[in-house]
């Protein structure tokens, strides 16, 4: 499958090329550089005890897949589908009516049929039908059935690890069919014969042993987060506490870990410092549950347990009351929608009250963690934080709707609530884009590596061209988000589609308008880039 | 293949009817026993469907949130579209299954531009499926006439008002022509519109063209086709009261209608027809957004190998202990 | 009737069946979306080109002055480059408007534009062809650009300051 040069004169005629009309089932994959992800690291499948570790790679003939592959995920279906009225319903309710085709950004950036959530869906229904129905059984082909052969496995492979579990075709289906559902089934199945990818278990592995998804060790997050501190310290004038595991503290603060690694992550980092010590917060970081972020969501129910179970254990150790979690998508997905259920009862902690406005979290009461959105915009609402907001004039802010916080929390007013206090020029992107229809970024679910740039720059097509004409109409220079993987995967999207426009996240423009008592005057936001000169100064 | 393996399957469908009652004469198997089996085949085969679904436990608890959560008391929850009590959820369910309110949202299409304005298909396609679904469901309702004597007041009003724009004889129901134009409508979009051809299987088509042929012939028997309503009826009432009768001088049109009925009612159990009760067990829909306030159980849980923090320390104490870090044992 | 008039005048029919004739290099099911969704957010691919190629054809018949054929040209070379064509197909959709342009002048009758003029005009359009090429080289070294750079902002803070990256990682257990 690996690519043949072509000869000239194939070439000359593949100019004018229109592409076959073929039947989808009949139509095999073909892996293009660019398109899909690298296997995955065979010691970071052995160290988290994952099945049929190997050496492989998708572009390879042969797979090297187990004897009785087809048995096991034959075995492996049929658990699911006593496992989850979900996959069970939605294998049998779909009337291919087609609503949710033209949904996912992967479609519309690329025109690949199959990446309608509805044939990404079928990929697997084709099989469920072959397999787990009287009519399937009888009637095959007939009844949109087929086997499940090595050629289908690779499908299997190209397009569940081109869907990024965004769930926006799953607000347009009318019966709430999430393909996003069934796409973490179909990866479920692909791990039990040992196919996964790299960029997800890598992660789950560093995270797992080290608390990070870079694998750094203790120290090093230690250093990261005292170094953050002193910069801050140059910046404002002000030195702030940051506790590290620190026992009996009243709040464990959670964020995810490229927040102290990465740019431009990490002037948020700075504004979540600014923020817990300006209001006197009691509260500790954790080096051992210093992941929010879950790579096992994108991974299998039992990877995504592993890896949450860390935040409880480590509240319960140190004796704190409540959780407060950072910025970041696709750990509030786990955190919102699987933790109480996954590692609860969280019965050792209380129900989380803000020390500083006394707001009881009542919609937090069972998992007693808190997100960092709702803890802000209590705080402003209270008016217990002094804002300069003129300190963010410098940006002409447009918000990302993370898929998951959008879809699978219905957090939307309250980062609104918040850029509205913290900044000055605040546009939205068109209604179809934001809330619950937000565009993803393209690289969600352990999509974001390099091997794959040119699929997720396709996309990401839809959010960027809706970047773009904010950026364009209304001179918008700043696209703000609160998930890590967006601020990880918009900076090269809008590199490629809108250059000039910068990312960043909201309490980054928090800690820029924050007031600071004892603070010297602000010369430079928090990014180090100076203000322009006051009045009096030389221009402007 | 799809589209002509579907089409000639309804056909074959008629002729063994044609060929049944009126070469053969099996009236009575025509006329009792294939309705009476379906009835049983219909009860039994929701019945298993259901229970499968129903055992299928749901671990976790995923709707799917379209609106604002409920969680500072000064924001304004989305109770329809991100509901946070059972009201919202019978309210979201309502407006789902009664005016198919995910389908609508695709018409929240704002700006048109560029040199060919088309308006979005998707809102005819709620459109369409809103007047199927509906006019459907009243002709199903007008038929309750032949199943009870006297006839209820409520299906009789519901007949009127369907019949009420007319004037002449016989009348013309509304229903009768916004189901074959919906009918037709949805035919016409899987066939032209590339993207569903694709998409498209037998599955689909089979059920379309069949209820085409109900209505169809159900038409052709009301306004062309004199047929013997009275005999009809006891026949009907026969089914009920497990008194079966074969009246003569019924014709063959109506043994075709009735039989395509049959094949629709069998063949709903192992479709996707289904979805009809499929949508009131979906858990993208039907559950509340009350995911931190109250814990959802997971049946089927298990315990899993976890990394605990003492393994942890055990194996970074060193340096941890180097950057003066709080430990459990020095 | 002279050559330029000429594509004036049929600058409706002309543009539709170059805009066909590109969308006609996608996947056939998905072109009937790509073609008729006119929702610039819904369709960004169908709505670029179908906006774009207006410009280009401006300038390819006004002498190639208009200051947008740059960013024009752009836009929709950008899009082509990451989606699944080789360089000679994403590059096609150009020159076929030299197609485009002869079978609608061979629908004319009494057509009297010179066989020089079209030369002419079928010389900018290689021109412009040559200059896509241009942009389609800088977007995919773009492209290799970020992916550079990604992976350099992932650690960025770690890398400004020491090497604390844990090398010997998790093989070791
Ligand atoms: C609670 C009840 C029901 C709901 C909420 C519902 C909803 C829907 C929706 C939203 C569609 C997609 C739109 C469309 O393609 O028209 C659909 C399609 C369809 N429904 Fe239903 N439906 C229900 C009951 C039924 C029943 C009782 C039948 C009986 C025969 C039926 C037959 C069909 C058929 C044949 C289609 C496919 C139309 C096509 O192929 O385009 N539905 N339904
Ligand atoms: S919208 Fe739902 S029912 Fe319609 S095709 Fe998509 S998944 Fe199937
Ligand atoms: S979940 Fe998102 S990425 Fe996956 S099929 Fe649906 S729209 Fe596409």
């Amino acid at each position: 499958m690996a690519e043949k040069p072509k000869k000239p004169q194939e070439l000359v005629q593949s100019i004018e090329y229109k592409p076959p009309r073929k039947r989808w089932m009949d139509t095999p994959v073909e892996f293009h550089k660019g398109t899909f992800n690298y296997s995955a690291a065979v010691d970071k499948l052995k160290y988290l005890d994952l099945p049929y570790p190997r050496k492989w790679q998708p572009t390879e003939e042969d797979w090297q897949l187990p004897d009785n592959w087809q048995e096991i995920i034959h075995k492996g279906f049929k658990d699911r589908l006593d496992k989850y009225r979900s996959f069970r319903v939605f294998m049998d309710i779909c009337v291919r009516c087609g609503a949710c085709a033209d949904k996912c950004h992967y479609f519309i950036g690329s025109g690949d049929p199959r990446n309608m959530p509805v044939l990404r869906a079928e990929l697997l229904r084709s099989v469920y039908r072959n397999d787990f129905t009287t009519a399937g059984k009888i009637l095959g082909g007939l009844a949109g059935g087929r086997k499940l052969t090595v050629k289908v496995l690779k499908e299997w492979f190209y397009y569940f690890y081109q869907c990024t579990e965004c769930r926006r075709c799953s607000v347009f289906c009318p019966y709430g069919i999430d393909t996003a559902e069934i796409t973490m089934m179909a990866r479920e199945l692909l791990n039990l014969v040992g196919l996964n990818i790299d960029w997800i278990c890598t992660p789950a592995a560093n995270c797992f042993r080290t608390g990070n998804h870079l694998g750094i060790q203790p120290h090093g997050f230690k250093d990261s987060i005292e170094f953050a501190v002193d910069e801050l310290e140059e910046l404002t004038g002000v030195r702030v506490n940051a506790p590290i595991n620190k026992k009996g503290a009243e709040i464990l603060f959670v964020a995810p870990s490229a927040d102290y690694f990465a740019s431009p992550h990490y002037y948020t980092l700075l504004g979540y410092l600014a923020l817990f010590h300006e209001v006197g917060l009691d509260y500790t970081w954790s080096s051992y549950a210093s992941e929010g972020g879950n790579f096992g969501l994108f991974h299998s129910y039992e990877t995504m347990k592993r890896l949450n179970s860390k935040i409880y254990m480590e509240a319960k150790r140190l004796g704190v009351k409540w959780v407060l979690g950072g910025e970041c998508g696709h750990m509030w997905r786990v955190i919102h929608q699987y933790m109480d259920t996954l590692n609860g009862p969280a019965d050792f902690l209380e129900v989380p009250v803000s020390p500083i406005t006394g707001t009881k979290f009542e919609h937090a009461r069972s998992t007693r963690m808190v997100h960092i959105m709702e803890f802000t915009s209590d705080l402003i609402r209270h008016n217990k934080i002094k804002l300069d907001p003129g300190r963010n004039d410098h940006w002409r802010v447009t918000f990302h709707d993370s898929c998951n916080p959008a879809r699978a929390m219905g957090l939307i007013e309250e980062p609104r609530y918040v850029i509205n206090h913290v900044c000055n020029n605040f546009i939205e992107m068109p209604e179809n884009t934001i809330k619950e229809q937000t565009f993803c970024c393209g690289s969600g679910s352990g999509l974001g590596t390099d091997e794959n740039m040119e699929m997720r720059l396709r996309g990401g097509l839809p959010r960027a061209n809706a970047v773009k004409f904010v950026h364009e109409k209304n001179d918008v220079n700043i696209l703000l988000c609160i998930c890590a993987i967006d601020k990880a995967t918009l900076p090269p999207l809008l590199e490629y589609w809108v250059p000039d426009v910068e990312v960043g996240g909201i309490h980054e423009m928090v800690g820029n308008a924050l007031v600071m008592t004892g603070e010297n005057e602000r010369l430079t936001d928090l990014r180090g880039t100076p203000y322009p000169e006051k009045e009096g100064g030389e221009n402007v | 293949m799809h589209l002509f393996f579907s089409l000639a399957a309804v056909l074959v469908l008629l002729i063994l009817v044609f060929i049944g009652v009126d070469v053969v004469g099996w009236r009575y198997l025509f006329g009792v026993v294939i309705p009476i089996a379906t009835i049983i085949s219909f009860i039994l085969g929701m019945l298993y469907r259901v229970i499968k679904w129903a055992r299928s436990p749901v671990p976790f608890r995923i709707p799917t949130t379209c609106g604002q959560q409920k969680s500072l008391s000064w924001i304004k929850a989305g109770n329809l579209e991100s509901p946070h009590n059972i009201w919202g959820v019978l309210g979201r369910m309502v407006l789902e299954v009664l005016f198919f309110r995910s389908l609508f949202r695709n018409t929240k299409v704002s700006l048109k531009e560029g040199p060919r304005l088309v308006y979005g298909s998707t809102k005819w396609l709620w459109l369409g499926g809103l007047v199927f679904h509906w006019s459907f469901l009243v002709i199903f309702v007008r038929h309750f006439k032949f199943f009870a004597e006297p006839v209820p007041a409520w299906v009789m009003a519901l007949q009127n008002l369907d019949g009420f724009f007319q004037v002449g004889l016989p009348i013309i129901y509304l229903t009768d022509i916004a189901f074959l134009a919906a009918l037709t409508f949805l035919l016409l979009r899987r066939l032209v519109d590339p993207k569903l051809r694709y998409i498209s299987l037998a599955a689909d088509y089979f059920p379309l063209f069949l209820i085409i042929g109900i209505a169809v012939t159900g038409i052709l028997m009301r306004y062309f086709t004199k047929v013997d309503i009275v005999g009809i009826k006891e026949m009907a009432m026969g089914w009920l009261n497990l008194a079966p009768v074969v009246p003569a001088g019924i014709g063959t049109l109506f043994y075709m209608h009735l039989f395509l009925v049959c094949c629709l009612f069998i063949y709903f159990p192992f479709s996707k027809l289904l979805h009809m009760a499929g949508v009131f067990f979906s858990p993208t829909r039907n559950l509340a957004n009350t995911n931190r306030v109250k814990r959802h159980v997971n049946p089927w849980d298990y315990s899993v190998k976890v990394h605990t923090y003492e393994e942890y320390e055990d194996e970074f104490r060193d340096v941890m202990k180097a950057a003066e870090m709080p430990l459990e044992k020095e | 009737m002279k050559l330029k008039e000429f594509l004036a005048k049929n600058k409706k029919v002309i543009l539709e069946r170059w805009f066909d004739r590109i969308i006609d290099s996608y996947p056939a099911d998905s072109s009937n979306f790509l073609r008729h969704e006119r929702n610039r957010f819904d369709n960004p691919v169908g709505y670029t080109i179908s906006r774009d190629i207006e410009y280009l054809y401006d300038a390819l018949c006004g002498g190639m002055a208009d200051d947008r054929l740059g960013t024009c040209l752009e836009n929709i070379v950008r899009i082509r480059a990451v989606q699944d064509f080789t360089p000679s197909q994403a590059m096609a959709f150009i020159p076929v408007l030299k197609d485009v342009v002869k079978e609608t002048l061979a629908g004319q009758t009494g057509d009297c534009s010179t066989d020089s003029e079209l030369t002419d005009f079928n010389r900018r359009v290689d021109r412009l062809c040559l200059l896509g090429f241009d942009v389609y080289m800088k977007c995919r070294e773009k492209i290799y650009e970020i992916k550079a750079n990604e992976a350099k902002m992932r650690v960025y803070k770690l890398l400004e300051r020491t090497n604390l990256l844990d090398r010997e990682s998790i093989n070791e257990e």
